[in-house]
């Protein structure tokens, strides 16, 4: 399955080439043409030449991990979060380390060595090591390079009436509808940017803009969901199981409003369930590529995932699917308009 | 010229959602000037065509305002809201929003003390008697303005979103003065200023002016007890030298003023510790633009209740006119 493959693949900031490689093998069939740029963004094109509106879609390859920046005299790895990571879901974590894939243990003090203030709070990053069962900083050196990251383990798996779970869902399930929609029999050109370094501030979306320089772009994405107890149904940002949401405002862009619009009833029309995302912070894509240049008509739609940023984030398949739908039917409606004119 | 802000401020133009200001503006301008358009992010720009030899002016003011937007709607028909640009939250309780659709409501707190108040503690009241009833006035992502009228006090006016309807309007003004400049004019009335100055930067990418100068207000010091601020209501335009998101061009600074002294115009410098203008992208455009910023001096912003100074507002306006036919061979 394209999404376990997709998630179970390792692609620090900056650090995407597994995930690149495996997408770039899966749309090569399905594009006229393919390029990694200089920041490392894959760009498959569909149709390059052809008149009609010039369509993005955009997804993130990169997800948030640790980075090794210290080995010590006793064979521990240091390591600091690329991206945003809580440090109190790190604790006792399998990872797998580098380009080796060096297994290890995100280790720390035991609860008995652990003085009663220590017990009442929660670790810090400086208080964490990776163990890889080396036993000298000698050895730890001949396996692992400073500046590899550290990836958490996790299986893709199914759960639950229609969940799945697994790591980088955030944003790999954007990957996935890209791949999927690309295959999509359309006369316009269709440009699929897969972007790099947006969990540590956007970085790649611009550039691919630069050069794609689209007329309309669709950024897909695994957003936060936050329909978990303990939290007022008012808080919830998104909703599991309540269809793909559908950015209004967060905090790097205001999607275009037509298009905005336009989307929403497009769902109404093809029956397909949608939530209106209901937070005004985060931020994707979206937001640089809205910049470009003279400005460009986006809209976000995202999957909901809970606990994103962390070892295991959950999401529905419906959901998946729905968003799948929703923009199949929009590039349908697109390639309507363009047959007609 | 108190009509047209009174018009403008009483508009609706929560960020992103500006087109019925773009589309006053439009009606009040459009036969003054040479060419007119609305771009990708629905920025209104204006264009007055200079003669040879002249350079070309952005002068920017945005249109949108700061606001809310809906993210839930309870059983009983309260609604919960996210904030749209700058909201400061002692400003809200008790205030008045009105939305997209048309639907009234008013702002109240949970039980909270006032030191622990956040948005999420905040809630709308729109009369609805359940959730049903909600839905038919407004609907979830829909975008709400401080819902407020313009007063006239004489010299000093207060009404909301003087941030930024009273720079749209002394570009308004001031491009209706002007006859044949010998710069060419883009006035540009940008979107979404409140959120990070994104339509200046996409305008300004498109027309790469020569010289950039943003239209927006700034904070004064001279209410009781005020954080310390050396800019006075009625003390004449304020002519900018810094603020967070620019350090003015020293030699647009000193246009602006020389064009003050040679035409008697009451001026002051302004210092702005916090907050940014479109000057702040317009500068950083492609190579570079040379800008800076006319504020005009206003009280209270960012609450419902901005107050100007209509001898400000017309000192602001002759400094536009000003630009129009100096010599840019300096910048």
């Amino acid at each position: 399955m394209l999404l376990a493959r997709l998630t179970e693949a390792n692609g620090a900031p900056g650090q995407e080439g597994d995930v690149r490689d495996l997408i770039r093998a899966e749309i090569e069939p399905h594009v006229h043409q393919v390029k990694t740029d200089a920041l490392g963004n894959l760009i498959a094109i569909k149709n390059p030449d052809a008149p009609g509106p010039k369509v993005m879609l955009a997804a993130h390859m990169d997800e948030v991990a640790l980075m090794i920046v210290g080995i010590e005299s006793n064979g521990y790895l240091k390591f600091r979060p690329i991206g945003g990571v809580d440090p109190r879901v790190l604790v006792a974590k399998s990872v797998v380390v580098g380009a080796k894939k060096i297994a290890g243990v995100i280790g720390s003090k035991p609860i008995h060595l652990q003085k009663p203030p220590e017990r009442e709070r929660a670790f810090t990053i400086q208080e964490l090591l990776i163990d890889i069962g080396a036993k000298n900083k000698e050895e730890a050196e001949r396996l692992v390079k400073l500046g590899e990251c550290a990836y958490f383990t996790t299986k893709h798996e199914e759960m639950g009436n229609g969940k799945i779970k697994a790591k980088a869902l955030d944003d790999r399930v954007g990957c996935d509808l890209a791949i999927r929609l690309l295959q999509e029999d359309v006369s316009f050109p269709l440009i699929a940017a897969f972007t790099v370094q947006e969990e540590v501030g956007l970085r790649g979306a611009g550039v691919a803009t630069y050069q794609i320089k689209p007329d309309l772009a669709l950024v897909l994405e695994g957003t936060t969901a936050s329909d978990v107890p303990g939290t007022d149904e008012h808080k919830h940002a998104t909703t599991v199981g309540a269809g793909p949401c559908i950015t209004v405002i967060d905090r790097v862009s205001i999607p275009h409003p037509p298009l905005v619009q336009e989307l929403f009833a497009l769902a109404e029309e093809e029956g397909i369930k949608v939530q209106v995302r209901r937070n005004t912070a985060g931020g994707t894509d979206a937001g640089k590529i809205q910049m470009s240049e003279e400005g460009v008509k986006v809209a976000t739609i995202a999957v909901p995932c809970r606990y994103i940023h962390s070892p295991v984030s959950v999401m529905s398949k419906d959901d998946y699917e729905g968003a799948y739908r929703l923009v199949r039917s929009y590039l349908k409606k697109l390639q309507e308009r363009e047959a007609s004119n | 010229m108190k009509t047209v802000i009174k018009q403008l401020t009483e508009a609706f133009g929560p960020s992103g959602y500006e087109t019925e200001v773009t589309e006053l503006i439009k009606s009040l301008v459009e036969k003054h000037v040479d060419e007119i358009k609305t771009d990708v992010l629905g920025n209104l720009i204006a264009t007055k065509k200079g003669s040879p030899g002249g350079k070309t002016i952005m002068l920017a003011a945005h249109t949108d305002e700061i606001g809310v937007v809906v993210t839930h709607i309870d059983d009983k028909g309260f609604l919960r809201f996210g904030n749209v640009g700058g909201v400061g939250i002692p400003t809200l309780v008790g205030n008045r929003v009105r939305f997209a659709g048309g639907a009234i409501g008013t702002i109240y707190h949970e039980k909270s003390s006032w030191k622990e108040l956040s948005l999420d503690k905040l809630y709308i009241d729109i009369g609805a008697e359940n959730k049903a009833e909600a839905l038919k006035k407004v609907k979830l992502g829909e975008f709400g303005i401080f819902h407020r009228e313009f007063e006239d006090l004489g010299n000093r006016l207060i009404a909301k979103s003087m941030d930024d309807r009273v720079g749209c309007a002394v570009l308004i003004e001031a491009l209706k003065k002007i006859e044949s400049p010998t710069n060419t004019l883009y006035f540009v009335f940008t979107t979404q200023e409140e959120v990070g100055l994104r339509g200046a930067r996409t305008a300004a990418y498109g027309i790469e002016p020569d010289l950039g100068i943003a239209l927006d207000v700034t904070l004064t010091g001279d209410m009781p007890e005020a954080r310390r601020m050396e800019v006075s209501l009625g003390h004449g335009a304020a002519i900018k030298v810094k603020d967070s998101s620019i350090i003015v061009h020293p030699k647009v600074k000193d246009l602006l003023v020389g064009l003050a002294e040679e035409k008697t115009i009451p001026y002051q410098m302004e210092v702005l510790e916090a907050g940014g203008t479109d000057a702040g992208a317009i500068h950083l455009t492609k190579t570079g633009v040379p800008s800076g910023a006319i504020s005009i001096p206003t009280r209270y912003v960012h609450s419902p209740s901005e107050m100007v100074d209509i001898r400000d507002v017309a000192a602001c306006v002759d400094l536009v006119v000003a630009l129009a036919n100096a010599d840019l061979a300096s910048i």
